[in-house]
């Protein structure tokens, strides 16, 4: 029964984690970048939140409505800004600017909010701690319960908008080929932008689920990234459900982690990440070796 | 006024001169081959038209507007469409998919997946099945057609018999008689002389970025075209 509640806690942690690395992998999905800023904009997203629950309402299901707008914005301004430009320079350029955008996003959070730890806890009522007992000593969250249903909302939502929607096919369209999308006349800068004001809806979601579990500072945003890309790598880059596969993974891994030790915790976690990614290098590895014994180097002849 | 006027169009790779100088017009209706050799600048020619590729200097004046600054996409809302070299079909969406999202910022015109379907029925049977699983001519057929969905005015075509099978060149090119049909400028780029004369109305032929000779299919020779190809003669016809 033990095992059953840490693997059940673990799968509902994976909710998470799938949810905070949606957005990461959906930017990485169409823009092909690492967005290395993406856990500061999510700790970016918690303060804002917090400041309009502690100014504007106190209710935090509107404070995140409020605070999406705003958000978008700033994922305007962060694509048009900083990863467009970036991305002219090559695949290393984008890299080192969102790190460089973390750093000053982390410090100016330090700057207005100081190093004080902070919540939604308090302002979320009984859902911080309430739970339901399924069975015996079986006992979900009601918390976790929601961030795993809210992230199978997202996910299914986004996968939706993807393959149901004129943007979506745009979207699906430029990440293969942004070159072939201007050629129909869709400005893949305009795609691009709108795959980014996605993935900061996301971030802002994940940034308020983020608060309302646990604490946090300005300087979280480190952790928060290292999670949601283990997760990445470990579903799938690009992959949405993928994405709620490898958090869901990372989540069972952690939990079960902890039940051998409280470090085993995040040892755990990094050690499943670190496995999988490993024996991803090496398929890749072996299948490129195979790849170049079976195909001759040129190929030619007509196809039908 | 003609309706897509080059001028003096200069285009690099680097410090490579691809496209040398180039000017010349087309009106409303014109179909244009464009031969050459490999590297004659002919591809790169068409992508500078199309807007993905920057010319170094010169102008593209499409219908009175001078459209050389402007970007591939706002080149197509005008009238301008490409079907580049490869295809480059997005290969894990349906064909369907590749045709409709053509359609999102498309300019008002006649063509729409009914009518786009009418003039490449291969496409009919495989509307779900995903591009990149499509033979090389049907996947040419659709590449046309995702550029048609755009309702162009000219209509650019990048090496449409590369790596097919004749038969299935002969029902791309039997498809191409209804976008005629239309009153659509169709420049073409094709390594198939035979082809390139019998279905064009104009000739231009490229050597070394430059246009050397260019006139009307009937009053070029193949035995000049074949000269300037391999950079034997450099006469000038109009």
């Amino acid at each position: 029964m033990q095992i059953l509640n840490q693997i059940i806690q673990g799968l509902l942690l994976g909710g998470y984690y799938a949810m905070l690395a949606s957005g990461l992998s959906f930017l990485f999905g169409v823009m092909r970048i690492v967005n290395l800023a993406h856990g500061s904009l999510a700790v970016l997203a918690a303060y804002l939140i917090l400041v309009i629950v502690q100014h504007v309402t106190s209710n935090v299901v509107l404070a995140v409505a409020l605070a999406i707008p705003p958000m978008v914005l700033v994922g305007w301004l962060f694509n048009r800004v900083i990863l467009q430009p970036s991305m002219r320079g090559g695949f290393l350029v984008p890299i080192l600017a969102t790190f460089g955008l973390s750093i000053v996003i982390d410090n100016l959070l330090f700057l207005r909010f100081g190093a004080d730890t902070q919540s939604l806890a308090p302002n979320i009522g009984m859902l911080s701690y309430s739970s339901w007992n399924v069975v015996g000593n079986l006992y979900v969250s009601q918390l976790d319960a929601l961030t795993f249903v809210t992230a199978l909302v997202l996910l299914g939502g986004l996968q939706l908008v993807l393959s149901r929607t004129g943007i979506g096919r745009a979207i699906r369209a430029t990440a293969e080929d942004a070159e072939a999308i201007d050629l129909i006349g869709i400005d893949s800068r305009a795609v691009y932008t709108a795959a980014t004001a996605i993935s900061l809806v996301l971030i802002t979601v994940a940034g308020a689920f983020m608060a309302m579990r646990a604490t946090f500072t300005p300087y979280a945003g480190a952790t928060q990234l290292i999670f949601a890309f283990e997760t990445v790598v470990i579903g799938g880059e690009g992959s949405l459900w993928g994405t709620l596969l490898g958090g869901i993974v990372l989540g069972v891994a952690q939990s079960l982690g902890a039940q051998i030790n409280p470090i085993g915790f995040l040892i755990a976690g990094h050690a499943v990440f670190l496995v999988i990614l490993v024996l991803k290098v090496y398929r890749g590895h072996f299948r490129n070796l195979r790849l170049r014994a079976i195909i001759p180097t040129r190929s030619s002849g007509a196809t039908a | 006024m003609s309706l897509l006027s080059i001028q003096s169009i200069d285009a690099r790779h680097g410090l490579l001169r691809a496209v040398n100088d180039v000017s010349f017009d087309c009106d409303q209706g014109d179909i244009l081959a464009l031969v050459g050799a490999n590297g004659a600048g002919k591809t790169t020619l068409l992508r500078t038209i199309a807007g993905v590729h920057a010319p170094h200097s010169g102008r593209i004046v499409f219908d009175g507007v001078d459209v050389t600054g402007l970007r591939a996409a706002a080149r197509v809302h005008l009238g301008i469409a490409m079907v580049p070299e490869g295809r480059r079909l997005f290969g894990s969406m349906t064909v369907e998919d590749n045709l409709r999202v053509a359609a999102i910022r498309a300019r008002p015109g006649s063509w729409n997946l009914d009518t786009v379907l009418d003039a490449f029925p291969q496409l009919k049977p495989k509307l779900r099945s995903p591009a990149g699983q499509l033979s090389g001519g049907q996947q040419q057929a659709a590449s046309i057609a995702r550029a048609l969905m755009t309702n162009p005015r000219v209509l650019l075509l990048d090496e449409i018999s590369l790596g097919l099978s004749p038969i299935a060149v002969d029902q791309v090119y039997q498809s191409l008689q209804a976008l005629v049909a239309t009153g659509t400028t169709i420049l073409l780029v094709e390594q198939d002389l035979g082809r390139a004369l019998k279905f064009s109305r104009r000739v231009m032929c490229m050597l070394e970025g430059s246009i050397p000779l260019q006139g009307n299919t009937g009053e070029v020779t193949r035995e000049q075209i074949l000269d300037t190809y391999f950079g034997l003669g450099r006469e000038t016809v109009h």
